[in-house]
């Protein structure tokens, strides 16, 4: 992390915090959004963003990523305060980010092989010939071996949104970004895309933030999560899930993940 | 029910009888399609006024036909009347299908203050607001061009980014594919005003002057406006209408998280092929449209062309052309700059695109016939 931010350590205390959010509330001028969030992601999570449609859990990601400024309260990343650091600095914080849009955001006017190699070709000194070897490991990863000159355009939007995360992946970044990664794939593609991210995380040693409302990932993968509440506007619980669909008092939070109480199945149970 | 009865029952009636002194009976008979027009709730009030007031209401349905949602729709009426009234509805009379779509209706309570309320503003307000909101968009225009400035001091430190083959592309675009229309619309700006000039100058035998006036508004103005026109519609939009759906797609925040500066990435490579390419075009437009008149002036009133040559070489300066293709760099600059700003600025939706498309154009040729003005006031005061 760059030492030139000069700002006190987030204060909760927890050692590993990887991203510390303190006392943030978003808002869309007068129109509050969510307020007083706190939380924390520790090294090695996969947190999950949850809550119900149109909750705010896009616009959290948002400001996560410095898209959108806090109306109050701060994000540190480390110890590093990212709501009030310099562009530069960010600029160096979001570098060791890689974020999964949810239509996968391809520049549209480039390849695949070039969508990745971008990136690379900016932040890094590799030659043309390693940029696009590594970018072609990259689309493997993700099952697209060959694709390398394929245009967005030409693919499906599950392959999209694979081809997104090699992007994301590009210059192994320490934390990955994913707004609502099954959104419009199919349960199997889905599946199979969780199984991704916790290999990453477990091979790539990432920390995963994930925007979701789909309870099979939620259970399979999350073990670290905030519920945003769109009634009370705040967040009403924050933990592993798995542990809130047993212990929460939050009848919200648990009608939730129990979709809405009447599945007699423990969904935790059903999937992995 | 048979299908025979339904085709001979008549489209919905409604009715209205009491079974005692306090129950007011709504019958519904008939085929209640909506698209047929249906019965509206209101006669229903007249009947609830009516003495002695009735505490109730119960339906009878027993000649209903079929029914969709015109029936709800009636439905939900009656009881939103009944609400407001104070009068109780039984449901039971009402088909299954009807009581239960219509308890989901109402389940969940209406949102106050969500309905979209009509403003009424006076004319006044309007003109202000919407003088307001021109030295906004102007403000809004410097600040981007402020920073379209740093992102070339950047160039020029060899700092800023983008790929040259997108540099390239838009070179392309934006001016050998361009030459077509510009080819077409100069040549006729300058019969257009070889023939206007004709009938005057012709009537005191001053007819070779039209190669002076045609030469001198072209090269002066005229070919500099065409061609500005011309790439505010054309390039202005187009640069709107990427980074709108760029925008959109999500691929300039995708650009910005991932440390690259859009405005270097995709403003700066707009901005120069359109700045290289734009005084080419209106040189190539200058001439063409001199063509023009010459075409005019030989078959018209039989100017011999090499008299016509003459006389344009005689009558055009150096200095008119060099100002000319100085005022094209600014329209340039104001198109790509006014493009990328409405595309940047575009809404999330697909219509949003379209608006921005739009609003490129407007600003992009409001600009320039602004800037039009001031050059005209400059030159006037510099002699040029």
């Amino acid at each position: 992390m760059p030492t030139s931010v000069k700002s006190p350590a987030p204060p909760t205390g927890i050692a590993n915090a990887h991203i510390t959010v303190r006392n943030l509330t978003m808002a869309f001028g007068s129109y509050v959004v969510m307020r007083n969030l706190n939380f924390v992601v520790r090294h090695g999570d996969i947190f999950i963003i949850m809550g119900g449609s149109g909750c705010g859990k896009s616009t959290l990601l948002r400001h996560l990523l410095g898209l959108i400024e806090p109306a109050q309260g701060e994000i540190f990343y480390e110890n590093a305060n990212f709501t009030q650091a310099d562009p530069a600095v960010r600029t160096e914080i979001l570098r060791k980010t890689g974020v999964l849009y949810q239509g996968g955001a391809l520049w549209s006017s480039m390849t695949l092989a070039e969508n990745i190699g971008l990136p690379l070709g900016e932040f890094t000194d590799l030659s043309p010939a390693e940029i696009r070897d590594i970018a072609s490991l990259k689309l493997a990863l993700v099952g697209l071996k060959g694709f390398e000159d394929y245009y967005p355009s030409q693919i499906s939007g599950g392959m999209q949104k694979r081809a997104g995360l090699a992007r994301a992946m590009a210059l192994d970044p320490e934390i990955l970004f994913f707004d609502e990664p099954s959104a419009g794939l199919d349960p199997i593609s889905s599946r199979l895309l969780d199984d991704l991210i916790l290999e990453l995380r477990d091979n790539l040693g990432a920390t995963v933030v994930v925007v979701t409302h789909e309870l099979a990932s939620i259970f399979a993968i999350g073990n670290n999560s905030v519920f945003l509440d769109t009634q009370t506007r705040t967040m009403t619980a924050s933990g592993d899930p798995k542990e809130l669909l047993k212990h929460s008092p939050n009848p919200e939070v648990h009608a939730f993940l129990t979709r809405g109480g009447n599945n007699a199945e423990n969904p935790a149970r059903s999937h992995g | 029910m048979d299908g025979t009865v339904q085709a001979t029952l008549p489209p919905g009636e409604l009715s209205f009888a009491r079974k005692d002194a306090a129950t007011l009976v709504v019958r519904i008979s008939g085929n209640w399609h909506m698209r047929h027009g249906l019965p509206s709730a209101a006669a229903l009030l007249n009947e609830l006024t009516a003495q002695p007031r009735p505490q109730k209401i119960a339906f009878d349905t027993s000649a209903l036909g079929q029914w969709d949602s015109g029936l709800l729709a009636f439905l939900t009426g009656v009881s939103e009347v009944c609400r407001q009234n104070q009068v109780s509805p039984d449901l039971a009379g009402l088909p299954d299908g009807a009581r239960k779509l219509l308890e989901l209706a109402e389940a969940v309570p209406e949102k106050t203050g969500a309905r979209a309320e009509v403003a009424q503003t006076s004319f006044v307000t309007s003109v202000g607001a919407a003088t307001l909101s021109f030295w906004e968009g102007f403000s809004e225009f410097l600040t981007f061009f402020g920073e379209v400035t740093i992102a070339f001091g950047k160039l020029f430190e060899g700092k800023a980014r983008f790929r040259r083959v997108d540099l390239m592309v838009l070179i392309q675009d934006c001016g050998a594919n361009a030459f077509g229309i510009i080819t077409l619309l100069s040549f006729l700006v300058g019969t257009i005003l070889a023939f206007m000039g004709a009938v005057q100058l012709q009537q005191f035998g001053a007819a070779i002057y039209i190669a002076d006036m045609v030469g001198i508004a072209m090269t002066h103005d005229m070919g500099a406006m065409m061609t500005a026109i011309i790439m505010a519609g054309r390039t202005g939009a187009a640069f709107a209408a990427q980074l709108g759906t760029m925008k959109v797609t999500q691929e300039i925040d995708a650009l910005v998280t991932m440390g690259i500066s859009p405005m270097e990435f995709l403003v700066l490579p707009r901005v120069i092929a359109l700045c290289l390419m734009i005084p080419l075009l209106c040189l190539y437009s200058d001439f063409m449209g001199i063509l023009g008149g010459g075409f005019v002036s030989a078959t018209m009133m039989g100017i011999a062309p090499g008299v016509y040559m003459r006389e344009t070489m005689h009558a055009v300066t150096m200095t008119s052309v060099i100002g000319g293709l100085v005022k094209s760099i600014v329209y340039g600059v104001i198109i790509a700059v006014a493009g990328c700003l409405r595309g940047f600025q575009c809404g999330n939706s697909s219509s949003a695109v379209g608006d921005a498309a739009t609003q490129a154009v407007v600003t992009g040729i409001v600009y320039i016939v602004v800037a039009c003005g001031i050059f005209a006031f400059l030159f006037n005061i510099l002699g040029i």
